[in-house]
């Protein structure tokens, strides 16, 4: 299968950042590509790479000049990025072998919670309850992680209730609001500004600096919702 | 054997040059806004380039040397004061245990840099030293510096002389773009931009907007448009991208922008001008130029040769003058 889509284009977007872009949508075929190539570029890990930035149908590679100057001063550094992302695409990659863990996340929907929903219900043309079926219904791929730390992108939700973002974006978001924009549901993880419609919260921890691993989902990993009550709720948030 | 915070500034906290690597988990890199501004102090203090140090704007804090200790300022020139020594940006300073150093005014520039040779004893976060204000992590605490905080010099002087500057100066002439004209390659939408925006982004005068922080600062002068309007899903942004947002404006992406966005990237401010970029004040006007990657990156490497330079000429200076003492 993903050899049915086309090729990425490189683009040097800085004197130090090469982006390898396939077509501009969110795909899962497309996104798997993303995902390879993140995966081979960061097991290689070359020096003088600095960050690898993957997104829903792009991948970036942030060079590091200053190591370039001293190692390797006669290179081009993009050129030879260029040449990590050939030989990173040529490298056989079995999408299926590299599929991300399978991550459960308890949601409550209860309306303390769910702010959004009844609007929501109410632009879907369905109930409270149905819209909640629908999005914990099926299995989610994160497709990338941005905007904050440990954000994820996950994807795809249920067209009757992609709901675009809200117009007046909230100054304020609770973390752990899970959310709902266009195809798109995400978790805050941290309290911020936001646009996304909330229809629910989790009492999981998405990012804790504390931590060593400080993001629970990482890109690729497949993720299932599963409803629960406030009481559950607080049993969990009180659980360290 | 600290540096005591004895009034709160407007904004400071530890940077370094950034915490890099881990974008594919929404983590941005943060950092020193002005990095040619950091590693300029860092040099001077005898350092290692990317050494973590205080980053504060104007209104600047109070500080006290707790200890006696070396340091020097780079970046903007808030006019510092060291117990009634005028504190010249880009010179070597000993300071005497008790000693308090005090920012007059915002003479030039946005944000200036305290390092102490040794640098600051904290805990990194992800390798990095930067505070990541978002994220509440990273620096001291994952916050900003406010009135009683303490940074720990890992290095101590038992040195009892009065407070000292030294008599050379960093010339950082050729680190910072000159009057406003700041370089950029065209990003990956810039061809979606209509004839006349891509004209009236080169041609036009531009202003740094009210709003500017760490994130980033609105551009105003001129409204921009799309030729074909497009959905893009969300891809990289760097510090130095300059995105169009629905309304328009232009949007200048600083040392604290997300690792991604959604808006188009019509333009990519070159490394070396990212400086004085992150020195610009609101209202200030400036212009953009759009060069090829040629260009872009010679600029960068003449960059980093300076600092090299600079490096070499401030040990060769210390060695000589700690000598002579």
């Amino acid at each position: 299968m993903a050899h049915a889509i086309p090729p990425p284009i490189c683009i040097p977007i800085a004197e130090h950042a090469l982006l390898v872009q396939w077509e501009n949508r969110i795909d899962p075929l497309l996104n798997d590509a993303v995902q390879h190539l993140y995966r081979v570029l960061s097991a290689m890990n070359p020096p003088g790479l600095l960050d690898l930035v993957p997104a829903y149908s792009s991948l970036a590679l942030v060079l590091d000049l200053a190591w370039f100057d001293r190692q390797f001063p006669e290179a081009n550094p993009l050129q030879v990025a260029q040449g990590w992302v050939e030989s990173a695409l040529k490298t056989p990659g079995n999408f299926e072998a590299v599929a991300g863990r399978l991550v459960e996340i308890p949601v409550c929907y209860e309306s303390d919670f769910a702010p959004d929903l009844e609007r929501l219900a109410a632009w879907a043309g369905m109930n409270a309850s149905e819209i909640i079926a629908h999005h914990f219904g099926p299995e989610y791929r994160v497709y990338m992680l941005g905007f904050l730390p440990g954000f994820a992108y996950m994807g795809t939700v249920d067209e009757r209730i992609a709901a675009p973002r809200l117009v007046r974006p909230r100054e304020r978001v609770a973390a752990g609001s899970v959310g709902i924009a266009g195809l798109q549901t995400g978790i805050y993880p941290l309290e911020s500004p936001g646009g996304w419609n909330l229809i629910g919260r989790t009492p999981l921890r998405l990012f804790d600096p504390q931590r060593p691993e400080p993001v629970l989902l990482r890109p690729g990993d497949r993720v299932r919702f599963r409803a629960i009550s406030t009481d559950e709720f607080n049993q969990i948030e009180q659980t360290p | 054997m600290s540096l005591l915070v004895l009034k709160t500034g407007l904004l400071d906290s530890v940077q370094d040059l950034g915490r890099w690597g881990y974008a594919h988990l929404g983590i941005h890199a943060a950092g020193a806004a002005d990095p040619v501004g950091l590693q300029v102090a860092n040099l001077l203090a005898g350092n290692e380039p990317g050494t973590a140090a205080l980053e504060m704007h104007f209104p600047a804090p109070v500080l006290r040397f707790e200890k006696a200790a070396f340091f020097a300022l780079g970046g903007a020139d808030f006019h510092a004061r060291l117990d009634g020594m005028d504190v010249p940006v880009g010179t070597p300073v000993h300071a005497a245990a008790g000693s308090k150093l005090v920012f007059l005014r915002q003479v030039r520039g946005m944000r200036t840099y305290l390092t102490v040779r040794g640098g600051f004893e904290l805990d990194p976060w992800l390798g990095s030293f930067s505070t990541d204000l978002m994220a509440g992590t990273g620096g001291l605490q994952g916050r900003a510096l406010q009135a009683g905080d303490r940074l720990p010099f890992r290095q101590t002087w038992s040195d009892a002389a009065p407070s000292r500057i030294f008599p050379w100066r960093a010339n950082v002439s050729g680190l910072y773009p000159s009057e406003g004209m700041f370089r950029f390659l065209p990003g990956p939408e810039h061809d979606l931009l209509d004839e006349a925006s891509r004209q009236r982004l080169e041609t036009s005068e531009w202003r740094f907007g009210r709003r500017a922080n760490r994130m980033g600062c609105l551009a105003e002068g001129s409204m921009l448009a799309l030729h074909e309007k497009l959905e893009l899903v969300s891809s990289v942004v760097l510090p130095g991208t300059v995105q169009l947002l629905p309304g328009g404006d232009m949007l200048i992406l600083l040392a604290d922008c997300q690792t991604t966005g959604g808006y188009p990237r019509i333009a990519q401010v070159v490394s070396a001008d990212l400086s004085g970029l992150a020195q610009q004040r609101p209202g200030e006007g400036f212009r953009l130029r759009k060069v090829g990657l040629d260009e872009a990156t010679e600029a960068g490497l003449e960059q980093r040769r300076v600092l090299g330079r600079l490096g070499w000429g401030a040990i060769c200076l210390l060695e000589y003058s700690l000598k002579k003492d």
